[in-house]
């Protein structure tokens, strides 16, 4: 059976040499040093692709619930396009396609792109939810919004969103809790995060379990920190006497 | 894709607990061998689809368990192909999942605390690959360039081992496999591509005009590829030791090494066209399971 050895993580990456303290010093970086910085990136790409996915999504989702029939087409599309393509296959589109049919894509570093990638991926599933959120209320609080003389805008801004965005915040957890798994797919295209720390590091050590295991354990705990998050966000803006709030 | 198998893996060594270390037993007993293949590694071992395996390892292994079926003198031996990655492959074979690994598995001294492998057949030598047009020449010239290199090989501690000895700066792009790896420096994202000798010849062979691309500069490291197998089991490390052996010694390993290196080799019919290095000829010349920190000593 497999022994295990944790203190492979206090070695030095390029010597191999234990390493007193388990971090480097002096430009010294060991395992330890570098599963952390790839956390970095992993949190780093899960939440910027969050913030795209949360702004592009939430405007693609209220378009489709708007009576002009042009935006909703829109925004339609926009949902249908990036939901049934898969996400690696979205990944190697920006990453390797399009750079080579508009060229100044090729400047742009791989970590924007895969930002972007991650977040308009996202953005087709948060859109539903949103929809989902805004036609679940009774028709008659947006008319209600328009008779007493409020614009559209103003409806959505004041009446129904409010409403809307804390009916979707337990899907959206959920979302927020993919994104940072899925963020492993970045490692395909060259960025330094949890996953293909765990590959790499596993090869030059020979101590694939251990690696896999403690990535493990730090995907668990990003993602648990979220929902504990969004729990919290969800107790703070409930409203009394709506959705099962006391 | 590849999280997914290693899973596997480690569920696999739960089960099948304490690993049989009497190989030549159990295949007497079962009357079935499991080989292990690789999907992709070069000449040495690869898919032809369709479930059939093909390379020089692979021919390699073919000779040896025919050696091993006349020795235990039986009728019928069914041999098993299983595809493993090199995440998986070391847990595989100690677990008892595979027999013998037939890739281009590097022996060095960690994982010799793991497994065993058989003599050397094969050794590597990392190269650069650039673009014939570049002008580069060594790796001297790379500093401050885009090196790509493919993330899980040893070639990217090779590379931050350089740059800290030399205090040279790298960008480093990692592809996800070697034909990723091979498309950033084919896309211009990369201006070289740092890998094993075998793997870049035979990328280089199959590019759209392989006359763009040339290997260039010194030897960066040299890495003994063995096939391998179960650790503390010296009836069967000796059964393929004296086979192989006996390959080196007839010549037959060098007619094989034409074969898959020199000649054009299924399913597209190109050739790697590399010649076996001093290096490899070495180990043919004289049989031996040395690690790869032996050869860095030289």
């Amino acid at each position: 059976m497999a022994t295990w050895d944790w203190q492979v993580f206090c070695k030095e990456t390029t010597t191999g040499d234990a390493v007193s303290g388990c971090f480097g010093r002096g430009g010294d970086v060991t395992y330890l040093d570098w599963m952390l910085s790839a956390w970095g990136w992993t949190l780093g790409v899960a939440l910027l692709a969050m913030g795209v996915a949360l702004l592009v999504g939430s405007l693609m989702g209220i378009l489709r619930t708007v009576p002009d029939k042009r935006l909703v087409f829109i925004g339609e599309v926009w949902t249908e396009l990036f939901r049934n393509i898969p996400l690696l296959v979205q990944i190697f589109l920006w990453y390797h396609v399009l750079p080579s049919l508009f060229k100044p894509l090729q400047g742009v570093p791989s970590f924007l792109l895969v930002v972007v990638a991650l977040g308009f991926f996202t953005s087709a599933r948060i859109s539903e939810q949103v929809k989902a959120g805004i036609q679940s209320l009774p028709g008659g609080q947006r008319y209600a919004g328009l008779a007493m003389g409020l614009t559209l805008p103003q409806t959505y801004r004041y009446v129904l969103l409010p409403m809307a965005f804390r009916t979707v915040i337990p899907p959206l957890t959920s979302e927020a809790m993919n994104i940072v798994k899925n963020s492993s797919v970045a490692f395909a295209v060259s960025i330094a995060e949890l996953t293909m720390f765990a590959m790499q590091a596993g090869e030059e050590t020979s101590r694939t379990m251990e690696m896999y295991l403690a990535v493990t354990a730090l995907y668990f705990v990003s993602a648990f920190a979220i929902n504990r998050l969004a729990l919290f966000l969800e107790t703070r803006v409930r409203v009394p006497g709506i959705l099962g709030a006391k | 894709m590849k999280k997914l198998t290693y899973l596997a893996a480690a569920l696999a060594l739960l089960v099948a607990g304490a690993a049989q270390a009497d190989t030549l037993a159990k295949i007497k007993g079962s009357g079935a061998v499991t080989m292990g293949v690789r999907e992709s590694s070069g000449a040495l071992s690869y898919t032809l689809g369709d479930g059939k395996f093909a390379g020089f390892h692979v021919e390699i292994c073919t000779r040896v368990l025919a050696d091993v079926q006349k020795q235990l003198a039986l009728a019928k031996l069914d041999v098993k192909y299983q595809p493993v990655t090199s995440q998986n492959r070391i847990p595989l074979v100690q677990n008892g999942t595979v027999d013998i690994e037939c890739g281009s598995t590097t022996n060095n001294a960690t994982r010799q605390k793991d497994v065993a492998f058989a003599v050397t057949t094969y050794v590597e030598e990392v190269r650069i690959a650039v673009k014939a047009a570049s002008g580069i020449t060594g790796i001297a010239q790379l500093t401050g360039k885009n090196v790509a290199t493919t993330t899980g090989t040893t070639s990217v501690q090779l590379l931050r081992k350089h740059e800290r000895a030399n205090g040279v700066e790298f960008k480093e792009i990692f592809g996800k496999d070697h034909a990723d790896s091979f498309l950033l420096l084919e896309s211009g994202r990369a201006d070289a591509f740092v890998m094993d000798g075998q793997i870049l010849a035979g990328n280089i062979a199959k590019a759209k005009s392989p006359a763009d691309f040339r290997i260039v500069g010194e030897v960066l490291a040299v890495e003994p590829i063995a096939i391998m197998i179960r650790k503390d089991d010296p009836a069967f490390k000796k059964a393929v030791d004296d086979s192989i052996s006996a390959m080196m010694k007839s010549g037959e390993i060098a007619k094989m090494y034409d074969k898959w290196f020199l000649q054009p080799i299924p399913p597209s019919n190109t050739r790697v066209g590399l010649p076996a290095s001093d290096a490899t000829k070495m180990a043919w010349a004289t049989p031996n399971d040395k690690p790869v920190e032996d050869y860095a000593k030289k």
